[in-house]
Protein backbone atom coordinates (compact mmCIF):
# COMPACT_ATOMS: atom_id res chain seq x y z
CA UNK A 1 0.00 0.00 0.00
CA UNK A 2 2.36 2.66 -1.18
CA UNK A 3 1.57 6.27 -1.83
CA UNK A 4 0.98 6.09 -5.54
CA UNK A 5 -0.51 9.34 -6.68
CA UNK A 6 -1.02 9.56 -10.40
CA UNK A 7 -2.41 13.05 -10.04
CA UNK A 8 -0.30 16.17 -10.25
CA UNK A 9 -0.82 19.08 -7.90
CA UNK A 10 -2.43 21.32 -10.52
CA UNK A 11 -4.99 18.72 -11.55
CA UNK A 12 -5.58 17.87 -7.88
CA UNK A 13 -6.37 21.54 -7.21
CA UNK A 14 -8.72 21.53 -10.18
CA UNK A 15 -10.64 18.53 -8.85
CA UNK A 16 -14.31 19.33 -9.30
CA UNK A 17 -15.50 17.90 -6.04
CA UNK A 18 -18.86 19.27 -5.06
CA UNK A 19 -20.25 20.61 -1.79
CA UNK A 20 -19.30 17.65 0.39
CA UNK A 21 -15.69 17.67 -0.86
CA UNK A 22 -15.43 21.41 -0.22
CA UNK A 23 -16.53 20.99 3.40
CA UNK A 24 -14.10 18.10 3.81
CA UNK A 25 -11.08 20.06 2.59
CA UNK A 26 -12.07 23.24 4.46
CA UNK A 27 -12.50 21.17 7.62
CA UNK A 28 -8.90 19.97 7.23
CA UNK A 29 -7.54 23.43 6.52
CA UNK A 30 -9.45 24.85 9.47
CA UNK A 31 -8.31 22.12 11.84
CA UNK A 32 -4.68 22.36 10.77
CA UNK A 33 -4.79 26.16 10.97
CA UNK A 34 -6.09 26.04 14.53
CA UNK A 35 -3.57 23.38 15.59
CA UNK A 36 -0.66 25.45 14.26
CA UNK A 37 -1.98 28.70 15.75
CA UNK A 38 -2.66 27.18 19.19
CA UNK A 39 0.78 25.52 19.32
CA UNK A 40 2.41 28.85 18.43
CA UNK A 41 0.28 30.81 20.90
CA UNK A 42 0.96 28.38 23.78
CA UNK A 43 4.70 28.33 23.06
CA UNK A 44 4.85 32.12 22.86
CA UNK A 45 2.97 32.52 26.16
CA UNK A 46 5.24 29.95 27.80
CA UNK A 47 8.39 31.74 26.61
CA UNK A 48 7.02 34.93 28.22
CA UNK A 49 5.98 33.27 31.48
CA UNK A 50 7.32 34.21 34.91
CA UNK A 51 9.31 31.03 35.65
CA UNK A 52 10.35 29.93 32.18
CA UNK A 53 10.50 33.23 30.33
CA UNK A 54 13.59 33.74 28.22
CA UNK A 55 13.03 37.44 27.63
CA UNK A 56 12.82 36.90 23.92
CA UNK A 57 10.67 38.81 21.47
CA UNK A 58 9.01 35.67 20.12
CA UNK A 59 5.84 36.28 22.10
CA UNK A 60 5.56 39.90 20.93
CA UNK A 61 5.98 38.87 17.29
CA UNK A 62 3.25 36.24 17.62
CA UNK A 63 0.96 38.72 19.38
CA UNK A 64 1.42 41.15 16.49
CA UNK A 65 0.31 38.35 14.16
CA UNK A 66 -2.68 37.69 16.38
CA UNK A 67 -3.83 41.33 16.38
CA UNK A 68 -3.57 41.63 12.60
CA UNK A 69 -7.13 41.83 11.20
CA UNK A 70 -6.28 39.64 8.19
CA UNK A 71 -5.10 36.91 10.54
CA UNK A 72 -8.22 37.37 12.67
CA UNK A 73 -10.42 36.92 9.61
CA UNK A 74 -8.48 33.76 8.73
CA UNK A 75 -8.50 32.18 12.19
CA UNK A 76 -12.18 33.01 12.75
CA UNK A 77 -12.93 31.33 9.44
CA UNK A 78 -10.97 28.26 10.64
CA UNK A 79 -12.67 28.15 14.04
CA UNK A 80 -16.25 28.87 12.97
CA UNK A 81 -16.18 26.65 9.89
CA UNK A 82 -14.56 23.78 11.79
CA UNK A 83 -17.04 24.17 14.65
CA UNK A 84 -20.16 24.38 12.48
CA UNK A 85 -19.06 21.68 10.03
CA UNK A 86 -17.98 19.49 12.96
CA UNK A 87 -21.43 19.88 14.49
CA UNK A 88 -22.97 18.74 11.20
CA UNK A 89 -20.65 15.71 11.03
CA UNK A 90 -21.40 14.81 14.64
CA UNK A 91 -25.15 15.09 14.15
CA UNK A 92 -25.07 13.02 10.94
CA UNK A 93 -22.82 10.34 12.48
CA UNK A 94 -24.79 9.99 15.67
CA UNK A 95 -28.18 10.03 13.87
CA UNK A 96 -27.38 8.12 10.63
CA UNK A 97 -30.96 8.38 9.39
CA UNK A 98 -30.28 12.03 8.58
CA UNK A 99 -27.51 10.94 6.20
CA UNK A 100 -30.06 10.69 3.39
CA UNK A 101 -30.40 14.47 3.45
CA UNK A 102 -26.69 15.34 3.73
CA UNK A 103 -26.63 17.66 0.71
CA UNK A 104 -29.55 19.70 2.02
CA UNK A 105 -27.94 19.75 5.46
CA UNK A 106 -24.73 21.15 3.92
CA UNK A 107 -26.76 24.02 2.44
CA UNK A 108 -28.24 24.71 5.89
CA UNK A 109 -24.71 24.59 7.26
CA UNK A 110 -23.55 27.28 4.80
CA UNK A 111 -26.50 29.48 5.74
CA UNK A 112 -25.58 29.17 9.42
CA UNK A 113 -21.89 29.66 8.71
CA UNK A 114 -22.30 32.82 6.64
CA UNK A 115 -24.61 34.33 9.23
CA UNK A 116 -22.21 33.71 12.11
CA UNK A 117 -19.02 34.41 10.17
CA UNK A 118 -20.53 37.51 8.60
CA UNK A 119 -21.19 38.90 12.06
CA UNK A 120 -17.65 38.07 13.24
CA UNK A 121 -16.11 39.56 10.07
CA UNK A 122 -18.22 42.69 10.47
CA UNK A 123 -17.02 43.15 14.05
CA UNK A 124 -13.36 42.56 13.09
CA UNK A 125 -13.49 45.00 10.16
CA UNK A 126 -15.49 47.60 12.11
CA UNK A 127 -12.94 47.43 14.95
CA UNK A 128 -10.13 47.92 12.43
CA UNK A 129 -11.86 50.95 10.95
CA UNK A 130 -12.17 52.40 14.44
CA UNK A 131 -15.89 51.70 14.80
CA UNK B 1 -39.83 -3.60 6.14
CA UNK B 2 -37.61 -6.50 5.11
CA UNK B 3 -35.96 -4.40 2.44
CA UNK B 4 -34.77 -1.89 5.05
CA UNK B 5 -32.74 -4.41 7.01
CA UNK B 6 -29.72 -2.64 8.54
CA UNK B 7 -26.46 -3.76 6.99
CA UNK B 8 -24.33 -2.75 9.95
CA UNK B 9 -23.10 -5.22 12.54
CA UNK B 10 -23.87 -4.73 16.18
CA UNK B 11 -21.10 -3.39 18.37
CA UNK B 12 -20.42 -6.79 19.98
CA UNK B 13 -19.97 -8.40 16.55
CA UNK B 14 -17.76 -5.58 15.32
CA UNK B 15 -15.62 -5.18 18.40
CA UNK B 16 -14.19 -1.92 19.61
CA UNK B 17 -10.84 -1.27 17.96
CA UNK B 18 -8.64 1.69 18.84
CA UNK B 19 -9.65 3.32 15.55
CA UNK B 20 -13.35 2.98 16.40
CA UNK B 21 -12.73 4.33 19.86
CA UNK B 22 -10.92 7.40 18.49
CA UNK B 23 -13.66 7.91 15.88
CA UNK B 24 -16.20 8.06 18.71
CA UNK B 25 -13.86 10.15 20.85
CA UNK B 26 -13.58 12.76 18.09
CA UNK B 27 -17.38 13.19 18.00
CA UNK B 28 -17.86 13.16 21.76
CA UNK B 29 -14.93 15.49 22.44
CA UNK B 30 -16.41 17.91 19.88
CA UNK B 31 -19.64 17.94 21.88
CA UNK B 32 -17.65 18.45 25.08
CA UNK B 33 -15.83 21.43 23.49
CA UNK B 34 -19.15 23.05 22.53
CA UNK B 35 -20.39 22.55 26.10
CA UNK B 36 -17.23 24.01 27.69
CA UNK B 37 -17.22 27.01 25.34
CA UNK B 38 -20.87 27.72 26.20
CA UNK B 39 -20.05 27.44 29.92
CA UNK B 40 -17.30 30.03 29.39
CA UNK B 41 -19.61 32.36 27.45
CA UNK B 42 -22.41 32.19 30.01
CA UNK B 43 -19.95 32.61 32.87
CA UNK B 44 -18.42 35.68 31.23
CA UNK B 45 -21.85 37.26 30.76
CA UNK B 46 -22.73 36.57 34.40
CA UNK B 47 -19.42 38.08 35.59
CA UNK B 48 -20.04 41.36 33.80
CA UNK B 49 -18.84 40.90 30.22
CA UNK B 50 -21.98 42.58 28.87
CA UNK B 51 -20.72 46.03 29.85
CA UNK B 52 -16.99 45.48 30.25
CA UNK B 53 -15.85 43.41 27.26
CA UNK B 54 -16.23 43.57 23.50
CA UNK B 55 -17.11 40.70 21.15
CA UNK B 56 -13.52 39.66 20.39
CA UNK B 57 -12.56 39.69 24.08
CA UNK B 58 -15.53 37.52 25.04
CA UNK B 59 -14.68 35.06 22.24
CA UNK B 60 -11.06 34.91 23.37
CA UNK B 61 -12.22 34.15 26.92
CA UNK B 62 -14.65 31.48 25.68
CA UNK B 63 -11.97 29.70 23.63
CA UNK B 64 -9.98 29.27 26.82
CA UNK B 65 -11.30 30.75 30.07
CA UNK B 66 -8.02 31.74 31.74
CA UNK B 67 -7.45 35.04 33.50
CA UNK B 68 -4.80 36.27 31.00
CA UNK B 69 -7.52 36.48 28.39
CA UNK B 70 -9.29 39.21 30.41
CA UNK B 71 -6.24 41.28 31.31
CA UNK B 72 -6.22 44.42 29.21
CA UNK B 73 -10.00 44.55 28.97
CA UNK B 74 -12.08 47.01 30.97
CA UNK B 75 -13.17 44.35 33.45
CA UNK B 76 -13.05 46.05 36.85
CA UNK B 77 -12.60 43.07 39.20
CA UNK B 78 -10.34 40.29 37.88
CA UNK B 79 -10.57 38.04 40.96
CA UNK B 80 -13.66 35.95 40.02
CA UNK B 81 -12.15 35.30 36.57
CA UNK B 82 -9.15 33.50 38.09
CA UNK B 83 -11.00 31.20 40.49
CA UNK B 84 -10.58 27.46 40.85
CA UNK B 85 -13.67 26.72 38.75
CA UNK B 86 -12.26 28.60 35.77
CA UNK B 87 -8.79 27.07 36.17
CA UNK B 88 -10.28 23.58 36.09
CA UNK B 89 -12.58 24.48 33.18
CA UNK B 90 -9.64 25.92 31.21
CA UNK B 91 -7.51 22.82 31.86
CA UNK B 92 -10.39 20.52 30.88
CA UNK B 93 -10.94 22.51 27.68
CA UNK B 94 -7.20 22.46 26.90
CA UNK B 95 -6.99 18.71 27.48
CA UNK B 96 -10.02 17.83 25.34
CA UNK B 97 -9.04 20.27 22.58
CA UNK B 98 -5.42 19.11 22.46
CA UNK B 99 -6.41 15.43 22.35
CA UNK B 100 -8.99 16.10 19.61
CA UNK B 101 -6.52 18.24 17.67
CA UNK B 102 -3.51 15.94 17.93
CA UNK B 103 -5.60 12.99 16.81
CA UNK B 104 -6.89 15.09 13.92
CA UNK B 105 -3.37 16.03 12.85
CA UNK B 106 -2.36 12.35 12.91
CA UNK B 107 -5.40 11.47 10.76
CA UNK B 108 -4.47 14.16 8.22
CA UNK B 109 -0.79 13.14 8.11
CA UNK B 110 -1.71 9.46 7.74
CA UNK B 111 -3.39 10.38 4.46
CA UNK B 112 -0.14 11.72 3.04
CA UNK B 113 2.45 9.59 4.83
CA UNK B 114 1.90 5.88 4.22
CA UNK B 115 5.20 4.21 5.06
CA UNK B 116 4.64 2.42 8.40
CA UNK B 117 7.96 3.61 9.85
CA UNK B 118 7.16 7.24 9.05
CA UNK B 119 3.64 6.86 10.41
CA UNK B 120 5.05 5.55 13.66
CA UNK B 121 7.45 8.50 13.77
CA UNK B 122 4.58 10.92 13.15
CA UNK B 123 2.70 9.37 16.07
CA UNK B 124 5.66 9.68 18.43
CA UNK B 125 6.29 13.30 17.45
CA UNK B 126 2.62 14.21 17.81
CA UNK B 127 2.21 12.49 21.16
CA UNK B 128 5.36 14.24 22.39
CA UNK B 129 3.94 17.60 21.23
CA UNK B 130 0.64 16.74 22.96
CA UNK B 131 2.38 16.07 26.28
CA UNK B 132 4.60 19.17 26.05
CA UNK B 133 1.64 21.41 25.13
CA UNK B 134 -0.41 19.97 27.97
CA UNK B 135 2.35 20.56 30.53
CA UNK B 136 3.02 24.11 29.30
CA UNK B 137 -0.71 24.87 29.22
CA UNK B 138 -1.41 23.52 32.70
CA UNK B 139 1.50 25.53 34.08
CA UNK B 140 0.29 28.72 32.34
CA UNK B 141 -3.32 28.25 33.47
CA UNK B 142 -2.40 27.32 37.02
CA UNK B 143 0.20 29.96 37.87
CA UNK B 144 1.79 31.52 34.76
Amino acid sequence: MGLKRNVGLSSALGYKGQGPYLTYILHRIGGAGMAIFLAMHLTASFLESRDFGVGSQVGDVLNDVYYNPAFQLFIFFCILFHAINGLRITILDLWPKLMAYYREIIWIEWAVFFTVYGFAAFVIIAAELGG
Amino acid sequence: MDSAKPRTLSLSQRGMSFETFMWLFTRLSALAIYALVIVGLVGALIMGARNQMNFAEVMRWAFNPNIYHVQGTSVADLIPWGGLFWKLTAIALLFVTAAHGVHGVIVILDDYIVKPVYRLGVRFVNIAIFIVMLLMGIYLIWKG
